[in-house]
């Protein structure tokens, strides 16, 4: 019998539509999976009850003729979207007990396009990390393993939840954020699809803030044709979103048509660091030959400011942070922490103190001191300034090509602790995702081989602003040559 | 220039004022949510999801707050910014839900303006307006309501406020006073804000510094939160007292925020420079910057209403009032509107021009209604006497059917009840008595009765025209026209 839980999001969804599989099959497969990859820790709430109800509504959705894209599809929703009633805490102590009573646009979206909720995924607290293991719910596992090693490694972040459920076939799909890097490295890291769309695609109503002018809501599939399939349903104007964009979603999974000769495909020459293992330029070389077999003309570009990008997200991402985690303070919901006698500063100071791990607190910190009277100008206000060279570096690249290819992270995915106490080597996961985060740029990760130990290496594919059809285009193209078709043990089953 | 001095031991002082005024803009929705901004309302039953900064919550601005916002910055002539920006001033305080105020800072929707005060020596002063944003109000807590904790009240949370930032131009506590009077006045017409003071929609923080006159500015103190014109003055006033005496006994101002006592007549210290907040202004990611065109600002000017400037000049230039009563009337939008109808109504029913009749009916109105309002201590929104009712008894007058002094009675009468003047005066019989013939045979009884008086007026006494007129009136029960009985008198004592 067919493993339904390795099955595309498309092709359940033709054979839901051929009358030939149930919503209801599908989802109780995917709730036994969803037990069976406990080990994982990708899921911090089951929420089976709800996940066979949308089921039996998809169902009788199908049946009346009334299938959209991901009607009865079992998804995972990583902890930082609202789901009203159910868990939402961005996997963060200080919002213990949190229940909203609102839905996140990109989760009603999709429930209204009748998706079935397995349940909430694990995460890098407030999203800040590369590994997720800042999650106070501990770190998930990375379903791949090296060959021959029963060694754990990280999944990536911040959006590890959501790469190690598809990845280990307990979820068709996952939503997932990207501030900095957090869809494209883990998914780089676990052999998933992981795509971020234009930033005011997808609305940030009901999604738990890190980073407000950098935060963009994205999908992570098992392949391009259900990220297309996937973001669709994700995606669209929300007047409750100020910085949302009404523009018209298009039809993305027609943008896969394979055809990408006469196209433009940049290099940029930043991104060849010194230090990068071998076998990640070799990868990111392989890339550019698939490119040129496939027809595109591939040609050198410059990004000068690229080195300026990490540095000046590590300012302005905390920066907004700092501010936007001050709601938590113990007054209105989750953790209050008050001790006897204390008045008002000292709640804030236990609750805080108790509620944040340390990666959120340090950038807490350094938000609160870029933003400081008397810094403000040589931390926050430079950074503002080298991010519009950063989007001016894209923006004339653009007018000479209508993709950039890239590896999407300087390394496969490591070892617990190898890097947790580091920050600097941490935040260095992200050189090659931020640059496009701080231009609001869509992007996405593309499994394209493996390391020599065996593990999962993805290319990332830039494309500019409003134009994830081209970014899907070329990520479609690179799956085609790249013919990836390794998979973890499941180990974990 | 104010001649006000803090007079101290060692000579005079100089007190210089700015005012921050913060004013509830009137609209439905509060500035970034829909949640009614009622007053009065059950604690935290006026809260969005928004207010409550519930995670993952997102402002979404409010466009009848910046009409309005608009629409005040062109009442005070003011320069409009069509592109601003909305700043998070960043602090801790429990009813503060976000842990940051949406305000505006660097980019501000209204710059420099011009406020004209009217001050009590008769004379005006050009008060600056520095600028005008637009800012979310905090909750309120409240320390009172349970032993160990504070208990908080979201409904204001993210209400809209316009904070109107004066230049430091103000010399005196009057000038302060009438600044706030002025700026109210203002908001009122134009309908942007109530300006109702004592419910909190109006709030003052007054910056006071003194100085020798010609000296350089003093280190200010920040008074804040004053909620009426009186403490506004007598706060300017204690607060110059104390700087003044620190400075003369050898102390130096601490800049600080300080408090003011109404019932202890004082000022205190809250926090002081030290303890100032470090706010880390910056531009909200979670908004755009605000931008509007030429076409939103012309739209907003076309729905201003006459200013009470221009009012006030029109009524002295067109319809011939005096300083005081234009002032008088056009201070609230109510009053002037009255004094219109009344105005429109008089010259209607005598047939005369409105610049005819304007002066009289500001006296009366000035004195006789807003007299009797006065001593029965309501507004004039709840008057007894309609302006069409007002009209009705001036026309009277005008007409000659009663007598000034009549018409007294007839007014308290009206007041009382309620009723029209022409009703009261046709129940009583008060009409003036004008019939030439009537009013002769009357005097020639009068003269027939008093032969020794007019032998005295006849050998030189003059004066004594007054008792005969006297002794008509009495007999006519006041109502005989005076001007019709002095004709008739005279020629008749004269022989």
């Amino acid at each position: 019998m067919t493993d339904l839980t390795k099955m595309k999001i498309a092709e359940a969804r033709d054979l839901m539509k051929a009358g030939e599989l149930s919503s209801r099959e599908l989802t109780e497969a995917h709730i036994a999976a969803v037990d069976a990859a406990d080990s994982l820790n990708a899921y911090i709430v089951k929420t089976p009850e709800i996940a066979l109800a949308n089921a039996d509504a998809a169902d009788k959705k199908i049946k009346a003729g009334n299938q959209k894209g991901m009607t009865g599809i079992p998804v995972g929703i990583k902890d930082l979207f609202a789901t009203k009633g159910v868990h939402t805490q961005a996997c963060s102590h200080i919002l213990d007990g949190f229940k909203p009573e609102y839905e996140s646009t990109v989760t009603q979206n999709l429930w209204n396009d009748g998706a079935v909720m397995l349940g909430k995924l694990n995460m890098d607290e407030f999203a800040m990390g590369s590994s997720n293991e800042t999650s106070y719910y501990g770190p998930v596992k990375n379903p791949w393993r090296a060959t021959g090693s029963n060694n754990d490694f990280v999944p990536g972040g911040s959006s590890g939840g959501s790469v190690a459920s598809v990845s280990g076939y307990a979820a068709m799909g996952a939503t997932a954020s990207d501030t900095g890097g957090s869809i494209r490295q883990p998914a780089s890291f676990t052999g998933t699809f992981g795509m971020k769309p234009t930033y005011g695609r997808c609305s940030r109503y009901g999604m738990v803030a890190f980073a407000s002018s950098l935060d963009q809501a994205g999908t992570i599939t098992r392949d391009v044709r259900d990220g297309a399939i996937m973001l669709e349903a994700m995606a669209g104007f929300d007047p409750k979103d100020s910085t949302s964009v009404d523009i018209a979603v298009p039809n993305f999974e027609a943008a896969l048509t394979g055809d990408i000769r006469g196209m433009k495909i940049g290099i940029p020459q930043e991104y060849h660091l010194a230090g990068m293992p071998g076998e990640i330029e070799a990868l990111w070389h392989q890339g550019i030959e698939w490119m040129k077999a496939a027809g595109a003309e591939v040609v050198d570009i410059n990004l000068p400011h690229t080195k300026y990008a990490l540095p000046a997200y590590y300012i302005i991402a905390p920066a907004e942070a700092s501010s936007n985690l001050a709601r938590y303070d113990g007054v209105k919901y989750g953790l209050r922490d008050a001790p006897n006698g204390g008045n008002l500063d000292d709640m804030y100071y236990t609750t805080r103190a108790s509620g944040f791990g340390d990666e959120v607190k340090r950038r807490i910190m350094i938000g609160t001191y870029v933003l400081s009277a008397g810094y403000y100008d040589a931390y926050y206000l430079k950074a503002q300034k080298v991010r519009q060279l950063i989007a001016d570096d894209f923006k004339r690249a653009f007018e000479k090509v209508d993709a950039i290819l890239t590896p999407t992270a300087p390394s496969a995915a490591f070892a617990f602790g190898e890097k947790s106490d580091d920050p600097l080597a941490m935040y260095l996961n992200d050189v090659f995702t931020v640059p496009a985060s701080l231009a609001g740029l869509p992007g996405s990760s593309v499994p394209a081989g493996l390391s020599a130990d065996g593990l999962p290496l993805g290319l990332q594919v830039l494309a500019n602003a409003w134009d994830e059809e081209t970014v899907l285009k070329i990520s479609g193209v690179i799956e085609q040559a790249a013919a990836f078709s390794a998979t973890p043990s499941e180990w974990w089953r | 220039m104010s001649d006000y001095r803090i007079q101290g031991a060692t000579g005079d002082w100089e007190v210089v004022i700015g005012l921050e005024i913060h004013a509830q803009v009137t609209s439905n929705a509060k500035l970034f949510s829909g949640a009614s901004t009622e007053f009065g309302a059950e604690p935290n039953s006026q809260v969005s999801l928004v207010d409550a900064a519930m995670p993952g919550m997102l402002p979404t601005i409010n466009g009848e707050c910046v009409r309005q916002a608009v629409r005040t910055g062109l009442a005070i002539g003011a320069e409009i910014n069509k592109y601003s920006v909305f700043d998070r001033k960043n602090y801790f305080y429990a009813d503060l839900p976000q842990g940051y105020q949406i305000s505006q800072f660097k980019h501000p929707i209204v710059g420099h303006g011009t406020v004209t005060v009217d001050l009590e020596s008769g004379g005006t002063k050009e008060i600056g307006v520095e600028r005008i944003h637009l800012e979310q109000d905090a909750g309120k807590s409240m320390h009172d309501q349970h032993p160990q904790y504070t208990y908080v009240d979201l409904n204001r949370s993210g209400v809209a406020l316009m904070e109107i930032v004066s230049d430091p131009d103000m010399r005196s506590p009057e000038e302060a006073g009438a600044y706030v009077t002025k700026i109210r006045t203002i908001l009122r017409y134009i309908g942007s804000c109530d300006g109702n003071m004592e419910q909190g929609s109006m709030r003052a923080d007054v910056n006071v510094s003194v100085r020798r006159v010609g000296d350089p500015l003093g280190t200010r103190c920040e008074i804040k939160n004053v909620n009426s014109v009186r403490f506004v003055r007598q706060a300017v006033e204690i607060e110059a007292r104390r700087q003044v005496d620190i400075i003369e006994d050898g102390g130096t101002i601490d800049q600080e925020t300080r408090l003011f006592d109404p019932v202890k007549a004082e000022t205190r210290s809250m926090r002081s420079k030290e303890e100032a907040h470090d706010y880390r202004y910056f531009p909200d990611p979670d908004l755009l910057p605000l931008e509007f065109d030429d076409a939103f600002i012309e739209a907003a000017r076309d729905s201003l209403p006459e200013l009470p400037d221009a009012k006030k000049a029109r009524f002295m230039e067109a319809l011939g009032l005096n300083d005081y009563n234009a002032s008088v009337l056009v201070a609230e939008q109510v009053s002037a509107a009255y004094f219109e109808t009344l105005v429109t109504a008089v010259a209607k029913a005598t047939g005369k021009s409105e610049a005819d009749v304007a002066v009289k009916a500001s006296n009366w109105l000035t004195c006789d209604l807003f007299g009797a309002l006065n001593k029965a201590g309501i507004s004039i929104t709840e008057t007894p006497v309609s302006a069409e009712q007002g009209a009705g008894l001036l026309a009277l007058i005008e007409d000659g059917t009663i007598s000034g002094r009549i018409a007294k009675d007839v007014f308290e009468i009206m007041f009382e009840t309620g009723k029209d003047a022409a009703d009261i005066v046709e129940e009583k019989g008060l009409k003036q008595v004008s019939d030439t013939g009537a009013i002769d045979a009357i005097i020639d009884e009068i003269i027939a009765a008093n032969p020794g008086q007019l032998a005295q007026y006849r050998a030189g006494k003059d004066k004594l025209i007054g008792f005969f007129v006297g002794q008509v009136m009495k007999a006519t029960q006041g109502q005989a026209n005076p001007g019709v009985v002095n004709k008739l008198l005279k020629p008749k004592l004269d022989g």
